[in-house]
């Protein structure tokens, strides 16, 4: 990349320097280009998507400690904005919401109108989505844009959302994208996109002044941007990942990046990736479920599964949804679709009854389809590493720890032929 | 990925025709109602405005009656009609709801979706058909067409089962199969006073069928156990795997792969099928909540 003084024009695939105020333009100007910008805050105990309309409301000090089954915050009073990994809720429900009404009609059996319901069309930005998040949301447009039908509610707050990416610097406990290709820096999943450009920006948050990386400026040829320096301290190293991301960043106070902040940017990523708590094997793992599906280990963990189906409501690439009409007195209908799970028992509801009756049954459908039949539908997993599902489970099943106990237990010896799952 | 058949590519384009969002029904209205049996009821439906969808035997609607909520049901007519014809089974809310109206009443439709028997290949094969119960209605078009291939194109056979005389659908039709040079044969699981037909499973029939099994295309549908008990008798005819086509069932809500409640393994029925050779799925048949 040729090194590009900070008084040039931004172009895409730059690397520049922002301060915290910087960070505060960006959010101020998505809003003022007439974004719904949307990212971390803090709300009952957890880190979840809300409105954000400056790094104020970001959580700044937050932290989290996460493990099977457990959740927890700690504010530490420190100035650190992005130092958590995801909290329960993605941003799945921000472009694909929990409920929506599809339509309306009447019921009278005569009036044959039927009215579409849509959102008004205010472009949606988030701002601080976890390179995991980005890439369920990439998981999400296979399923519900890459198919011979697409959803057009999802597709219209899809397109033209503008994506800002926070590399992960915090992994949790439960967490394991590197596994997955998917973090903890934003390029990571680029094998999973179609795009080009997977986020508009994607900003690596350094706080520490560690030796080295602190005492340099930065380098002595960077220019200064509207006369706002930017130091060292608290600071973001930013990827412009976009044209409109490059035209955005012009209204903000920048320097190109130094290589101490390119190191340091690059330091934050690998110990994050060093301090990934979990791993999957992903290794022919396709083919191993779908071999292994009579594996007593499905039994195994039905005995600790309650069938709650919290993995599939805090899951960002789940999918399911029901549909249901309602009616009011007045004979008006509406059609509303929301969220399902297949651990709910009317998930494979026939006449005659539900086809996965057993708690077995119906966690193998739920582990399968994520790391098997997911690639043989969409050709890609359906899990990009968050460990939500870990944490969230109460009574605190890990799906890599599943995947592995199948794996050791695998009815064939590694290396055999190929066999009717193979793919 | 699971390769689209060319079925699904076609299906898609006739679904997109309807204009709308995936999710809204078109208004149809009932022109038609006739009482099959006791509890199944045949409605024929005609758009409120323009034609109505485009399809081929094998593929579904979803039918919306408003305000009871919305099921797939398999077109059970001959293409061309210029109405859709369904046959309903009153088996749960909506299906209960779609028997029960009347010509005038408006029902919601989208579609077509799925797979397609493919009976435009079948010129010149000889095609055995086994039905089992309501089973009949999705193939009740492709039997109307595969009747009237010119003849020397192909024997048709066909072999019916019900649970009972008094609940076989499409009566008059299997005469008119049958003039048209159609061998039909038909088993109940119990008679009734009057009865001289056959008794028992539907398999008990196959061996009257004459077919050149070596070159058949074999078309099934029916509850999933009867589908794999037929499936593998047809093999050991030395029907091959990959000729038998099966129409396979699961909860059906949104129609186009977007939902997931209809998947089997790999399989998101209403997008790659239902439709399917039995050769592909047969693994999939045979386990158990799957």
């Amino acid at each position: 990349m040729p090194r590009v003084a900070a008084v040039d024009p931004v172009r895409v695939g730059d690397s520049v320097t922002i301060g915290v105020s910087g960070l505060d333009g960006l959010v101020r100007e998505l809003a003022a280009r007439g974004y719904k910008t949307v990212g971390p805050t803090v709300r009952d105990g957890a880190v979840v998507p809300g409105p954000v309309s400056s790094v104020a409301q970001l959580p700044r000090g937050v932290h989290d400690e996460q493990a099977p089954g457990s959740y927890r915050l700690r504010h530490e009073g420190d100035d650190e904005l992005f130092g958590w990994a995801v909290g329960p809720a993605s941003y799945k429900g921000v472009l694909f919401p929990a409920e929506e009404t599809l339509w309306r009609a009447r019921r009278d059996g005569q009036d044959a109108g039927v009215d579409e319901v849509r959102d008004a069309r205010r472009p949606l930005a988030i701002v601080g989505a976890r390179p995991c998040e980005l890439a369920a949301l990439e998981v999400l447009d296979r399923v519900l844009l890459g198919g011979p039908v697409v959803d057009d509610r999802y597709a219209a707050r899809r397109e033209g959302a503008f994506v800002l990416v926070a590399e992960c610097g915090k992994p949790a406990a439960t967490c394991f994208c590197t596994s997955m290709g998917t973090g903890p820096a934003a390029a990571a999943s680029a094998s999973v996109s179609p795009s080009e450009s997977r986020f508009d920006l994607a900003i690596a948050e350094i706080v520490d002044d560690e030796p080295g990386a602190s005492d340099e400026r930065p380098d002595a040829g960077a220019q200064v941007s509207r006369d706002v320096r930017v130091g060292p301290g608290h600071r973001f190293v930013v990827t412009v990942g976009s044209e409109r991301g490059a035209s955005l960043l012009e209204h903000v106070a920048h320097v190109e990046a130094s290589a101490a902040d390119r190191a340091a940017r690059a330091g934050v990523l690998a110990r994050a990736a060093a301090q990934m708590g979990r791993s999957l094997d992903t290794d022919g793992l396709a083919p191993l479920l779908a071999r292994n599906i009579d594996s007593p280990r499905w039994q195994d963990v039905a005995q600790r599964c309650l069938s709650c189906g919290n993995c599939t409501m805090v899951c960002p690439t789940c999918f399911c949804t029901d549909v249901d009409d309602v009616t009011d007195l007045t004979g008006a209908v509406e059609r509303r679709r929301h969220w399902a799970s297949c651990f709910d028992l009317a998930h494979s509801f026939m006449h005659g009854g539900p086809v996965r009756s057993s708690a077995a049954s119906r966690y193998r459908q739920w582990a399968t389809h994520k790391l098997s039949t997911w690639h043989d539908q969409f050709g890609t997993s359906g899990c990009v590493g968050c460990g939500r599902c870990i944490a969230w489970c109460p009574v605190g099943i890990d799906i890599t720890e599943e995947a592995a106990a199948i794996r050791a237990s695998d009815v064939e010896a590694a290396g055999a032929g190929q066999t009717r799952g193979e793919r | 990925m699971i390769a689209p058949t060319e079925d699904a590519g076609r299906a898609v384009a006739d679904g997109a025709a309807t204009g709308t969002g995936a999710f809204t029904p078109a208004p149809y209205r009932v022109v038609e109602r006739r009482v099959e049996t006791d509890g199944v009821v045949s409605v024929a439906l005609v758009p409120d405005s323009g034609e109505p969808v485009a399809w081929r035997p094998g593929q579904f609607n979803m039918l919306t009656v408003f305000g009871v909520g919305e099921v797939a049901i398999s077109m059970s007519g001959v293409p061309g009609e210029g109405r859709l014809w369904h046959t309903v089974r009153d088996v749960g809310a909506v299906s209960h709801a779609l028997c029960g109206t009347g010509v005038g009443d408006v029902v919601g439709v989208r579609g077509a979706y799925g797979t397609a028997w493919g009976v435009e290949e079948l010129d010149g094969v000889d095609v055995v058909v086994v039905a089992g119960g309501i089973g009949l209605a999705p193939l009740r078009g492709a039997i109307s067409l595969l009747a009237r291939r010119p003849s020397g194109r192909g024997r048709l056979c066909v072999a019916l089962g019900a649970r009972s005389p008094d609940q076989v659908i499409f009566a008059e039709d299997l005469e008119i199969w049958r003039e048209l040079g159609a061998e039909v044969e038909l088993t109940v699981d119990a008679a009734a006073p009057g009865w001289t037909g056959s008794v028992g499973l539907v398999t008990a029939v196959l061996p009257q069928l004459s077919f050149d099994a070596g070159r058949a295309v074999a078309l099934v549908c029916g509850p999933e156990i009867m589908m794999r008990i037929v499936a593998r008798a047809l093999v050991d005819r030395g029907v091959a795997a990959d000729a038998i086509r099966v129409s396979l069932e699961r909860n059906m809500q949104c129609g186009v792969g977007l939902c997931g409640h209809c998947q089997l393994g790999p399989l998101l029925i209403c997008r790659d099928g239902p439709v399917r050779a039995y050769g592909e799925i047969a693994h999939l048949l045979g386990e158990r909540e799957r």
